[in-house]
């Protein structure tokens, strides 16, 4: 007799199976572990995770499984069965429940059972599972293992023998950080999971290894016995270290932030945190942090009371005229702040106020523009090219989707001012001197005019373009982005602030354009998109360079710290040393700020306000304050409103947050539009020497960053350096190690294989290189 | 096993210095049996060959090597090499004495063998003489002759139906 579909009107790639007499059906070639999570039907495991391979190595989520009416007579794993037709899965009788309780018995035969000493004690998997599917009393009475820990860093701390082999670590450094740095080592019971040579975890992912570890092996270094997990109360909150945004929870314990986890959110960050995220709170905590407000009267710095400071502050305002005014706003401020001090400037009469504070080139009015391809989306992308972007260290958890996508077969391009190190194979990886990256990118544009209908060449990159004529490899990268059916352009920070970025902007549009590419530019901190929406934009002609350039009066520092987060550090320094009054809105006071400022008013960061921040998609998230502001500190739009309203300024005037965000939503939903003049034609700078690349370590980004002890010990952050390719070196007659002098100052000397000829890579904002001439400058080097 | 905290000895290891020119040329030949993208299949043989190289044990600096020179990630080789009871971490002996101690050759007096040669030797399994000459294996497993019962390896060459007489013979052959 022929065999009867069961269920005639079943989805097509759908199969119809049974969960503890529960009907449903389920993709073709999904596991009985995803068909089960579907219906909400718990079956214990350890090794599983959703955003995993599946090893299929702890044997925990055994169930009994009958196919045809008839059970199999050995334990299925739940994880690596996929379903099949008329299945029926029982996860709770009682064989199921026998093998499983059998597999838990292992399972804890080497482990320590430490739980009150045990940092994962109340939100351990092992605890769980074991108290729901264990014995209740342990028949081990023979010796246990010990297992030597590791040192891996400032970021995970390691307890060995409580791993029980789940591999979740092992996995996750391999695909999703793809730094292959976790191994499984010897074998049988002598198995244990290390790095063999005993090395620092490098990854910028690397905390994710504590989450996903489901005993107390691996936890958070940072926050060893602080707490209890039921001491903690958890608020959402979001990263602010770069423009993702990423969803996370803050763990506090009477307002003090004491660690941070990712919060799911499968658009932006899935269930990953990237390290800068997940340990920038220490900064938070920070020694320099303001907390009362402060005025320098007579040149002695005296705390006071908010009316005093504010009443200087708006004193000082009001007797300038409205043009000897410059207000600077660190590009995190969230869309509240910069919305209050857009109308502070138009209420005092100044149109000179930028977010955009290490832009070099101002020509084509650059903004960042809100991402066409959505993040999630990135991962499915055939082809992709990035321009000047160090993705790892500009957007971790972005650099993961493109790591995924190329692993699916994505041709990954990169050219830039450096060999891009992405954690995995890019297709061409091309590094020029910043004065030679136009004429690479306008190779690329030469490849992409030829493709069969691409569109004209504008009108002023055409002459440029003709004199680089494309060559074959040009021709092969242009193929590649061509062919593919869905692809981006990542426009890289190393670009954003390139002293030409509104040339290489307009070649990568084109090169965009023609090869049918999404363009999508790094937005140049986390809020750049949302202070652009809410105006925090200069009048033509008055952007940073011009505020810098000539001194004004009055400066509002809002949330910068001066100069590390300018990329005219020294002319930054300058023009504040010669104003006559800088009115600081500052999260921490430290010595320069107290030589520079006349008022400091203590404000809240990111994690302690109400704050709406729009991210690279466009996605506004509003969160709200989720730890206790330091002293005297209030969140910089009550501080502000308190001023504008000193001022007696329009719309200053609201009660409520909700208010004031009522007023913003229109503003919010649309966004300004870049303009598309160029800077003065890339030439040849013809001087000798060799020409500086500017990167802004991973870790030093910020000001909480720079102030938050475990990143700043993690070997991505390294000391001022001259990084030089060791051919320069060689012609400088350098070695590694060698002291050097810059200008004023004198550096250690570093091979940097990744960097062109003529070129010397001096990072930004460490305190010894603050004052060097600015990215894409001729240094001159000299031997110490 | 505690780590052996010689990351920053191997960190920027150049197979091309560690490995002689014999040990790649090894290594490429086994690479021709395996699809050009598969290049990770030939661990094992490349790790034999470096072995040999250094006389009978992998160094740390050796299995980098390996690992570069194949374009794989480490600590896929630090696997491979620590799983693997043919791959010795420590320096030992510079002929292998390994005495087939499963279940043929046990019936068939190997324990006996085992005890004859720790006593001739002065060493235990699992050490290596004093001169350097002989390491002896710890508990080898079946090595599928068991025809042959009871039999051992030496260098890699079998020798089957020993007897203390032979055994004595074999070792002292041994340069």
């Amino acid at each position: 007799m022929s065999a009867q579909p069961s269920n005639p009107v079943s989805a097509p790639d759908h199969v119809n199976i049974e969960i503890d007499g529960r009907a449903l059906q389920v993709p073709k070639g999904s596991m009985i572990i995803q068909a089960a999570d579907r219906i909400g039907v718990a079956i214990p495991r350890f090794c599983y995770h959703r955003k995993l391979p599946i090893a299929a190595n702890c044997r925990q989520c055994l169930v009994e499984v009958e196919m045809g009416g008839k059970p199999i007579p050995k334990p299925q794993p739940a994880c690596a069965t996929p379903v099949a037709e008329g299945m029926k899965v029982h996860t709770r009788s009682e064989k199921a429940l026998r093998w499983q309780r059998d597999v838990m018995e292992f399972l804890l035969i080497n482990h320590p059972l430490d739980c009150p000493i045990c940092d994962q004690g109340g939100e351990c998997e092992l605890q769980d599972v074991s108290l729901g599917y264990g014995r209740s009393i342990s028949r081990y009475t023979e010796r246990k293992r010990v297992v030597a820990d590791e040192d891996i860093g400032p970021l995970v701390a390691t307890e060995m023998t409580r791993c029980i082999q789940c591999t979740r670590c092992v996995r996750f450094m391999s695909e999703i950080a793809g730094t292959h740095e976790l191994g499984g080592l010897n074998r049988g019971e002598h198995l244990e999971i290390g790095t063999y040579i005993g090395k620092s975890i490098e990854s910028e992912l690397s905390g994710n290894i504590i989450d996903v570890c489901p005993v107390g092996a691996l936890t958070n270094k940072v926050f060893r016995f602080q707490a209890r997990a039921w001491e903690l109360i958890a608020r959402p909150s979001i990263g602010y270290h770069d423009a993702l945004g990423s969803n996370l929870w803050l763990h506090t314990r009477r307002g003090e932030v004491l660690r941070t986890v990712p919060r799911d959110n499968e658009a932006i960050n899935e269930c990953w945190l990237s390290d800068r995220d997940r340990y920038s709170h220490q900064g938070l905590y920070a020694d320099d942090r303001a907390v009362k407000p402060m005025v320098k009267r007579d040149g002695a710095w005296i705390e006071t009371d908010w009316d005093d400071a504010l009443g200087f502050a708006a004193a000082r305002l009001r007797a300038v005229s409205g043009d000897a005014i410059g207000l600077l706003v660190h590009p995190a401020a969230s869309c509240e702040e910069g919305a209050l001090l857009a109308r502070l400037a138009k209420g005092l009469g100044s149109a000179g106020i930028d977010h955009r504070l290490r832009t070099l080139d101002f020509a084509d009015a650059p903004v960042a523009q809100p991402w066409p391809l959505a993040v999630a989306e990135l991962e499915k992308a055939d082809a992709a090219l990035l321009v000047g972007c160090d993705l790892r260290s500009e957007l971790p958890l972005v650099n993961h989707r493109l790591h995924q996508a190329a692993k699916r077969g994505a041709k990954v391009h990169s050219v830039g001012v450096r060999r891009v190190e992405l954690r995995y194979s890019p297709g061409s990886n091309v590094a020029v001197t910043p004065a030679r990256l136009p004429g690479a990118l306008a190779q690329l544009a030469a490849a992409a005019a030829q493709l069969p209908d691409a569109p004209a060449l504008p009108e002023p990159l055409r002459e440029f373009v003709a004199a680089q004529p494309a060559d074959a490899s040009a021709a092969a990268i242009v193929h590649d982005l061509r062919q593919a059916s869905a692809g981006a352009l990542l426009f890289g920070l190393d670009a954003v602030r390139h002293p030409q970025s509104s040339w290489l902007r307009a070649l990568a549009r084109y090169i965009a354009q023609a090869s049918g590419l999404a363009f999508q530019e790094v937005p140049d901190g986390a809020n750049a998109l949302g202070l652009a929406k809410v105006g925090v934009l200069p009048a033509p002609g008055q952007a940073l360079d011009a505020l810098l350039a000539q001194p004004r009066e009055v400066y509002v520092l809002y949330g910068a710290e001066v100069p590390e987060d300018f990329a005219l550090g020294s002319q930054a320094l300058a023009a504040l040393r010669a104003a006559d009054t800088v009115i600081a809105f500052a999260p921490f006071a430290g010595e320069r700020l107290r030589e520079l400022a006349d008022v400091i008013l203590p404000i809240g960061l990111t994690p302690e306000i109400d704050a709406t921040l729009v991210n690279l998609q466009g996605v506004a998230q509003t969160v709200g304050a989720g730890a206790k502001l330091p002293g005297e500190a209030r969140p910089g739009w009550k501080a502000l409103r308190a001023l504008g309203g000193l001022l007696t300024l329009p719309g200053f005037g609201f009660n409520t947050l909700d208010e004031l965000r009522g007023e913003l939503a229109p503003s919010l939903a649309q966004h300004p539009a870049p303009g598309s003049a160029l800077g003065a034609p890339p030439g040849n700078t013809g001087a000798a020497g060799l020409q500086r690349v500017v990167q802004v370590p991973i870790y030093r980004g910020d000001a909480v960053l720079r102030r938050a002890p475990a990143l700043q010990e993690h070997p991505l952050s390294e000391p001022a350096r001259v990084w030089l390719r060791g051919e320069d070196a060689l012609a400088l007659g350098l070695n590694a190690g060698a002291q050097v002098r810059v200008g004023e100052i004198s550096l250690g000397v570093g091979i940097d294989p990744s960097l062109p000829r003529g070129a010397t890579r001096i990072d930004a904002t460490h305190p010894e290189t603050v004052a060097l001439p600015a990215y894409g400058a001729i240094v001159e080097l000299a031997k110490a | 096993m505690r780590a052996t905290g010689n990351f920053d000895l191997v960190r920027d290891i150049d197979p091309a210095t560690v490995l002689s020119a014999e040990t790649r040329a090894e290594i490429e030949h086994w690479l021709t049996k395996f699809p050009a993208d598969r290049r990770r299949s030939a661990t094992l043989q490349a790790l034999m060959a470096a072995q040999q190289q250094n006389g009978g044990h992998l160094t740390d600096a050796l299995i980098a090597a390996v690992a570069g020179y194949l374009g794989i990630p480490p600590v896929w080789a630090y696997e491979v090499a620590s799983f693997y009871s043919m791959f010795q971490l420590e320096p030992v002996g510079r002929h292998n004495v390994a005495i087939c101690t499963n279940i043929s050759c046990w019936l068939n007096g190997a324990e006996d063998l085992v005890r004859h040669c720790e006593q001739k030797l002065g060493i235990r399994l699992g050490e290596s003489t004093s001169d350097g000459r002989i390491f002896l294996k710890r508990e080898e497993e079946c090595l599928a002759a068991c025809a042959g019962a009871p039999m051992m390896v030496v260098d890699g060459h079998y020798h089957e139906r020993l007897t203390a007489q032979k055994l004595d013979q074999i070792l002292d052959g041994l340069k």
